[in-house]
Order: C-alpha cells, then sequence, then structure tokens
C-alpha cells in the first residue's frame, strides 16, 4: 500500500467563516469499507482521523491540522423513501438542502432544520442541531429513528431510542469522536403547504423580546429573534422577532403547487435587479461598527412601520433559510472571516445574562454584527447544549489585529454565561477552554462522555481540533 | 495568553540545523518570539539541552527535538508528517543545516564534494520541498534558507561550497518565483562570517558577526518579508562589486 498519509492528500480546511483553518490529509470516500480501511491505516501510526461533512461549524469542529480528516460529502445517495411514512433513510452526506428538495412535494419536510440548508445530515446528527422550533420539537436527535455508525473498532452499530440506546444518545451529538453516521433513518414531519403563515414585529429591547417570544411559545411552530447588538440603554437588545405557524390541513387551497421545488427557489436577484451573486461584495461595506449600526437600524425602523398584526405567506425555504438568501454572505466580513458565540442560559437567569453579554462586547468595542434570539427545551442527549430557556448567538468580525481581544471578550464572555448556569453549543465555538467546557457540563457528564470514548474508540483514533481542544487527546 | 486557542494559534517552526550556531540561535529566537519549534540536526544531546532551555521559560510554547541526518532523504517524508502531526501545522520551515569541508587550493577530493552537497543541497531541497508543497496548500507561510555569501562567485578557496550555495541560492529564487504567487515568502539569507564552529575553518575572518545577530536579522527580514538579505548589510556592496569584477581579474585573485 502506498505510504499513509499520503501527501498529495494535504488540502487546507477552514471553518465556516474562514477565520480559522488548517492543513490536513483529505480523504473523501463514497463507501463505508473505505472509511474502514481507512481506520486500519491509521490505527498505531499516531495519525487520528476526524469526520467532516460540509464544513459549516463556526469553530474547528472538522479541522483536523497534520493528521486525516475524512470529507463524507461524497457519501450522498438517498437509500430509502418511504412517502407513506415520510421515512427516509440517506447516507450521512446528504444534505438539508438535497432531503427537502427531495420529499417536499410529497408533503414531507424536516422537523429540525439549521439556518442554512448546506450542512449534511452526519454533520447535523453530531452536533444534533436545533431549529428555530427547538421548544417544541426537541433537537434533529429526537427525530432519528435509526442509524447505523462504524467505529473506530471495526464495529457496524445499529441504533434507535430503544436499541443500543445509550450509543444512541451519545453518538448523536458527540461530535464524531465517537464513530462515524454511515446510514441515517429520519422520521420527517407531514405537512400541508410549501408556506408558512409568517408574522413579524419589532421588539423595543431584549427583555420585552424574551417576554413576548416566552408569551406566544405555546402557540407557535417557530419563533426566532433577530438582535440589534449595536443599541445600548433602555434600547439594548432590541430588534425584530419572526413567527411562523404551519398550514393546517385544507388550508392551504393548492398545496400541490406550493409544494413545488420551484415554488421554493430563493430568487436570483434583490429587487429583481441585483444579481444575489455579487451582494456580499457591497455587503462588505457594512460589515464594521458604523455599518452594522445603521443596517440594524434600518431593519428595526422598518420592522416597526409593519403592520405585524397581519400575517403574510413564506415559503419553508425563504423563512428556515433566510441567510442562504445571500450566498456568500460570510465573505462580505472580509479577509480575517466570523465566529459566533452562542450561549444557552436558563430563562430566569437569560434576559439579565444576556443584556450583560450585549453590555460588555459594547464596553470592549467589539459589538456583534448579527444576534440571534432562540427559544429551547431540554433533552435526553449525553452532550446536550439545551436548556430550559433562551440562546442567544453573536456573530463577531475578525481582524489581523483583534484576535486576542476577542479571544478575551469571549473568555470574560464565558464566566458571565456559567455564572447562569448556561451551556455552550460545540457546533458554535471556537474559544472556549477545557476548564470552561468541563465546569459547563459537569464532572458527570464528562465523564459518562469519556467513558463512551474509551468503549467505542480505545485507541483513541477519532479527533478533531475541537475534541483536543476541550477535552485534550486521551 | 498560554492557551492556544483557534483564534490566536501558537505558530510553528520547523529549524533544520538546530544544534548549533545559526540554527540553533534562529531557533532561540522563533521561541522567544511565540513559535512551538521543531527541532532537527544529527546532535541529539545538544538539541535535547537546546529544548530544555526553551522549555523551561515559563508560558513557553514548546520546543521539540527531532534527531535527522538530513542525508538520509528516505526519512524527511516520513520525519516531515511526524513533526507536522505533532505540533498541528507550520508557519516557517528554515533550513540552516550545512557543512564546509576545508580544502587544499590543489584537494579534487569528489568524496568531500559529494558530502557537501548532499548537505548543503539535497538535504535543503528535500526538506525544503515538503515545506512548500504544504504551504502551496495552506496559502501561506515562510521558507527561509541559509546560504551564503559564497554562492555569489565561484572562488579558488573551496569549489564544492561555492558550488552548493549558489545551487542553494538558484534553488530558492526558483521557489520564491513559483510561491510567491501562492501567498508564500521565500527568503535567501546571504552570511558574511558569523561566529560559529563552522567559522574556524576561516583563516582570516572579518566582520564577524554574533549567531545572535544574525538570527535578529534574518528574524527582521521574515517579517519584512524581504526576498535576500546579506548579515552584515554591508557584504551586499562587497558582493556587488565581486559579482562585477571581470573574470581576467578574479582568476588571479587568491580569495
Ligand atoms: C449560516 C449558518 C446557520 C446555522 N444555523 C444553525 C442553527 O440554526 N442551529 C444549529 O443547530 N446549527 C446551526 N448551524 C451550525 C450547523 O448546522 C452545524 O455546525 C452542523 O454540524 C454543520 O454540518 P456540516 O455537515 O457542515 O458538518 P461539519 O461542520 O463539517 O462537521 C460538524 C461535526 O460533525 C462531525 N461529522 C460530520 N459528518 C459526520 C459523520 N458522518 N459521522 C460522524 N460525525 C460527523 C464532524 O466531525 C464535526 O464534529 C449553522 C451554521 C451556519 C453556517
Ligand atoms: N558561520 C559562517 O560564517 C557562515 C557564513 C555563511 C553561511 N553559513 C551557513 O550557515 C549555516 C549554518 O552554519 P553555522 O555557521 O551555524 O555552523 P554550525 O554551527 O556548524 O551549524 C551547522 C548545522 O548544520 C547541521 N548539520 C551538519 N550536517 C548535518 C547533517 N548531515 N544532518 C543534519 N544536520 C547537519 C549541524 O548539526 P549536527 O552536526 O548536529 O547534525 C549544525 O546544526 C550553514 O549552511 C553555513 O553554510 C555560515
Amino acid at each position: 500500500m502506498a505510504s499513509f498519509p499520503s501527501a498529495d492528500r494535504l488540502a487546507l480546511l477552514t471553518n465556516f467563516g474562514h477565520s480559522i483553518g488548517s492543513v490536513a490529509y483529505v480523504y473523501r470516500p463514497t463507501h463505508a469499507e473505505q472509511i474502514a480501511e481507512l481506520y486500519r491505516s491509521a490505527a498505531g501510526t499516531g495519525f487520528t482521523v476526524g469526520m467532516r461533512g460540509a464544513g459549516r461549524s463556526y469553530g474547528d469542529a472538522s479541522l483536523n491540522g497534520g493528521h486525516v480528516a475524512l470529507d463524507l460529502q461524497r457519501m450522498n445517495r438517498i437509500l430509502d423513501w418511504n412517502p407513506g411514512t415520510g421515512v427516509i433513510r440517506v447516507e450521512p452526506g446528504v444534505t438539508i438542502g438535497q432531503l427537502w428538495a427531495y420529499t417536499l412535494e410529497d408533503g414531507w419536510w424536516p422537523p429540525v432544520v439549521p439556518g442554512t440548508m448546506f450542512p449534511t445530515l452526519g454533520g447535523c446528527l453530531a452536533m444534533n442541531i436545533h431549529g428555530k422550533n427547538n421548544y417544541v420539537a426537541g433537537p434533529i436527535g429526537e427525530h432519528v429513528a435509526q442509524f447505523t455508525a462504524l467505529l473506530p473498532t471495526g464495529e457496524e452499530v445499529a441504533c434507535s431510542p430503544t436499541q443500543n440506546a445509550d450509543l444512541f444518545h451519545s453518538l448523536i451529538g458527540g461530535l464524531g469522536v465517537l464513530g462515524v453516521f454511515t446510514s441515517i433513518t429520519l422520521q420527517l414531519k407531514h405537512i400541508y403547504s410549501g408556506n408558512l403563515k409568517g408574522y413579524a414585529w419589532a421588539s423595543p429591547n431584549l427583555r420585552q423580546m424574551m417576554d413576548e417570544m416566552e408569551s406566544l411559545k405555546a402557540d407557535s411552530d417557530y419563533l426566532v429573534g433577530w438582535v440589534d447588538g449595536t443599541w445600548g440603554g433602555s434600547g439594548l437588545g432590541r430588534g425584530q422577532v419572526h413567527r411562523a405557524h404551519y398550514f393546517a390541513p385544507g388550508e392551504d387551497p393548492s398545496p400541490a403547487q406550493s409544494l413545488r421545488v420551484e415554488a421554493q427557489v430563493l430568487p436570483d436577484t434583490f429587487f429583481g435587479l441585483v444579481p444575489k451573486s455579487i451582494l456580499w461584495q457591497f455587503m462588505r461595506f457594512f460589515m464594521n461598527t458604523p455599518g452594522a449600526w445603521l443596517t440594524n437600524t434600518a431593519k428595526y425602523v422598518h420592522a416597526r412601520t409593519l403592520d405585524h398584526r397581519h400575517h403574510f405567506l413564506q415559503s419553508l425555504v425563504a423563512f428556515n433559510f433566510l441567510l442562504d438568501y445571500v450566498p456568500n454572505w460570510e465573505k462580505s466580513y472580509g479577509r480575517g472571516g466570523l465566529i459566533q458565540y452562542q450561549s444557552f442560559i436558563p430563562r430566569a437567569a437569560a434576559a439579565e445574562a444576556f443584556a450583560d453579554l450585549l453590555k460588555l462586547t459594547q464596553r470592549r468595542g467589539l459589538p456583534t454584527y448579527l444576534g440571534v434570539l432562540k427559544r429551547h427545551r431540554p433533552d435526553k442527549f449525553l452532550l446536550s447544549h439545551a436548556v430550559d430557556g433562551f440562546s442567544l448567538a453573536m456573530d463577531f468580525k475578525v481582524t489581523g489585529g483583534n484576535r486576542p481581544a476577542l479571544q478575551r471578550l469571549t473568555d470574560d464572555m464565558s464566566r458571565i454565561v456559567l455564572d447562569a448556569g448556561g451551556r455552550f453549543y460545540f457546533a458554535k465555538d471556537s474559544t472556549l477552554t477545557r476548564e470552561v467546557v468541563a465546569e459547563s457540563l459537569g464532572p458527570d457528564t464528562l465523564a459518562r462522555f469519556c467513558a463512551m470514548k474509551a468503549r467505542c474508540d480505545p485507541q483513541s483514533l477519532l479527533q478533531t481540533e475541537l475534541y483536543r481542544r476541550v477535552f485534550g487527546s486521551i | 495568553m498560554n492557551f492556544s486557542s483557534p483564534l490566536t494559534p501558537t505558530p510553528v517552526a520547523i529549524v533544520v540545523g538546530a544544534s548549533s550556531g545559526i540554527g540553533e540561535a534562529v531557533a532561540r529566537k522563533l521561541a522567544h518570539e511565540g513559535y512551538a519549534v521543531a527541532l532537527v540536526a544529527r546532535r541529539a544531546d545538544r538539541l535535547r539541552a537546546l529544548c530544555a532551555e526553551l522549555n523551561a521559560r515559563p508560558g513557553a510554547a514548546h520546543a521539540v527535538a527531532y534527531p535527522h541526518d538530513v542525508t538520509h532523504f528516505d526519512e524527511i517524508p516520513a520525519l516531515f508528517q511526524t513533526i507536522l502531526r505533532d505540533l498541528g501545522r507550520l508557519n516557517v520551515m528554515v533550513y540552516a543545516s550545512g557543512i564546509m569541508l576545508p580544502s587544499g587550493f590543489s584537494e579534487y577530493n569528489f568524496g568531500k564534494d559529494r558530502a557537501t552537497l548532499e548537505v548543503n543541497v539535497l538535504g535543503a531541497m528535500a526538506w525544503l520541498g515538503q515545506a512548500a508543497t504544504y504551504f502551496e496548500q495552506a496559502g501561506e507561510g515562510h521558507l527561509v534558507g541559509i546560504s551564503s555569501v559564497a554562492g555569489d562567485r565561484g572562488r579558488v578557496s573551496n569549489p564544492a561550497y561555492h558550488t552548493s550555495k549558489a545551487a542553494l541560492s538558484t534553488y530558492l529564487e526558483s521557489l520564491r518565483n513559483r510561491l510567491t504567487r501562492k501567498g508564500v515568502h521565500v527568503l535567501t539569507v546571504k552570511p558574511g562570517y558569523v561566529d560559529t564552529d563552522l567559522l574556524k575553518a576561516v583563516a582570516r575572518p572579518f566582520w564577524v558577526v554574533s549567531p545572535e545577530q544574525a538570527a535578529a536579522d534574518i528574524w527582521r527580514a521574515m517579517r519584512r518579508g524581504k526576498q535576500q538579505i546579506y548579515t552584515l548589510s554591508r557584504w551586499g556592496l562587497v558582493m556587488w562589486v565581486v559579482r562585477h569584477m571581470p573574470s581576467f581579474i578574479f582568476r588571479r585573485l587568491r580569495f
């Protein structure tokens, strides 16, 4: 066999925000047998193997510099589809976008989706992603009927909530370091229209936004708040709330029309004029503190003047994947790219802690240009980021000069989050230290995760930069 | 900040020829500037001593010794991978290994000539080539080669040494022309006389600088993205004259 790993496989991999990257030996298997073969080649060499889906994590979750990265995007076949029951079996490289485009016409939609449709199902399970409906639908893991995974021991396991339940609840959310998903069976959600009934309105500050979301959550299928991080004082955390409902059966007069893929496609131009593909080039001029202030203020004023008591129709895609509207929007952050920092705080402490976080970012002169507020509920997975409370995700621009300051800022933010009993989300993390992670997970969870790692991967073959950073190489 | 976060990752350097002289001084300088350094050369004891010294400083990024003979060319790809694996990334690659075997004015000794070329040229090509492949993918990085003023002209004293340094300078120039467009910086260092073991073979050195001085010059040139430096810089002027000296004069000189 050729030497392992092969130098001609070296390639630069980056995070979603292009602010973090490293060079790894990238292999792109199409079949599970090739993964088994790679496990055998890597065993005993000291080279670790890290899984990678579409690379849409905001941090170093799918990076493995100097080691091997398995890019699973070519394992993207749809294996089985039952339009009667809405049960679909796919390979891990199938993306959220590929999935809905395949099933929509039959009236089925992924019950949980992230804010972008490019992630793979493998990546979504490894992080146990949540949507804007987390408080009702839970994380994606709760909709997985079954999966198969190949452990580094060479063992292929089938897991469901009842079969190998401990593995099921550990591999989902297991950061890809316990085993690789080789097939995933999902229960989709029956829908009766390709549209949602949407409502949008302005909220004058964070506290009120949270109160509104709290009182509406029992009666909303989706809820999300877009927070203006540049505004202070009594308007701290002001922004817009977006709320949406599915259609009940029979409510959409022509579901066959709205359930077509064409009806979902995002338009190619803005105002029928500006091609979307070049929009990010213009957005660059606003990706600075005055620019972010201006755009956030414009959005707020616009939302305030909307009459929100009337609902409007929005396609499922337009509502859920708003961020995909502008291709390459992350590039508008400039050469240094961006990171995101998302924390999850129990309801009682959330308003105050988030206010403290926003104030801190403003005091340090590093305001977030985009904040997103969501409502969550706990789940039963081993590594879980959810709490009975809220999460606030904040995007930060990274520049050549602000990296140490940003690290110090997020270190201090993490202290606030921990003191409020909060948690973090590894899909969005690029700053947490081992100590902070240990404190947020607690000794019990940490010990159970380490025990699971030892059981699934005694040689510690599966690693990523994230894993080494927050758990240390065992 | 000791914690190497993804936002503030510790930069990594490989220094080949780090057991003494200029290489050792460069390794020390890089370590003091916050680099994690991989130290490569044959004398393992000296490398370990340097590691111990560098790792003893509070808050230091770590130094690791990789004993290796650069003429064992077949080992280089695997060793390069091992270092990358251990340190996770690479930002700076310095090739400082070199030998200058004393040569009589009428001596033609193929064994010595070959040994010189193996260490000064082939080892350099083997190591710099590995790093070039990596940097090309990374889209950034610094390649630093310690050549010499000796490569600017073939002089009577030591044909193999002069040839080796001319070859190294040309190799580095080619790499620069290939890699600048890929975002990689290539620095050719041409020292005059540096106070190291190698200098013991030189009869009457002048303008001698310390290895620390040379290392400081190299660091500054690296930071500024210079393509080539002479250390001391006045050698640039001298070598300009030497390079333009007509052959009918140059043939008659004794240096
Ligand atoms: C614009 C944007 C909006 C987002 N919105 C949300 C959101 O609303 N909610 C949310 O939860 N997340 C959100 N995310 C984060 C994103 O959903 C997750 O990071 C997701 O994991 C990305 O999937 P990926 O395929 O790109 O995986 P990668 O980022 O490549 O990898 C993620 C993890 O999965 C592992 N992995 C990948 N494939 C496999 C496999 N087959 N088997 C085992 N492990 C594997 C990797 O090792 C890594 O640990 C958003 C991201 C972006 C860019
Ligand atoms: N000193 C000067 O005046 C001067 C002037 C111009 C250019 N230079 C150049 O500067 C470079 C460094 O030399 P120096 O002056 O610092 O002399 P030095 O102290 O002798 O250093 C030479 C280094 O090369 C290493 N080396 C030699 N043979 C090797 C081999 N086979 N495998 C691995 N490493 C080997 C040595 O390590 P081990 O012996 O431990 O292997 C040592 O670390 C050389 O390329 C030299 O040509 C020096």
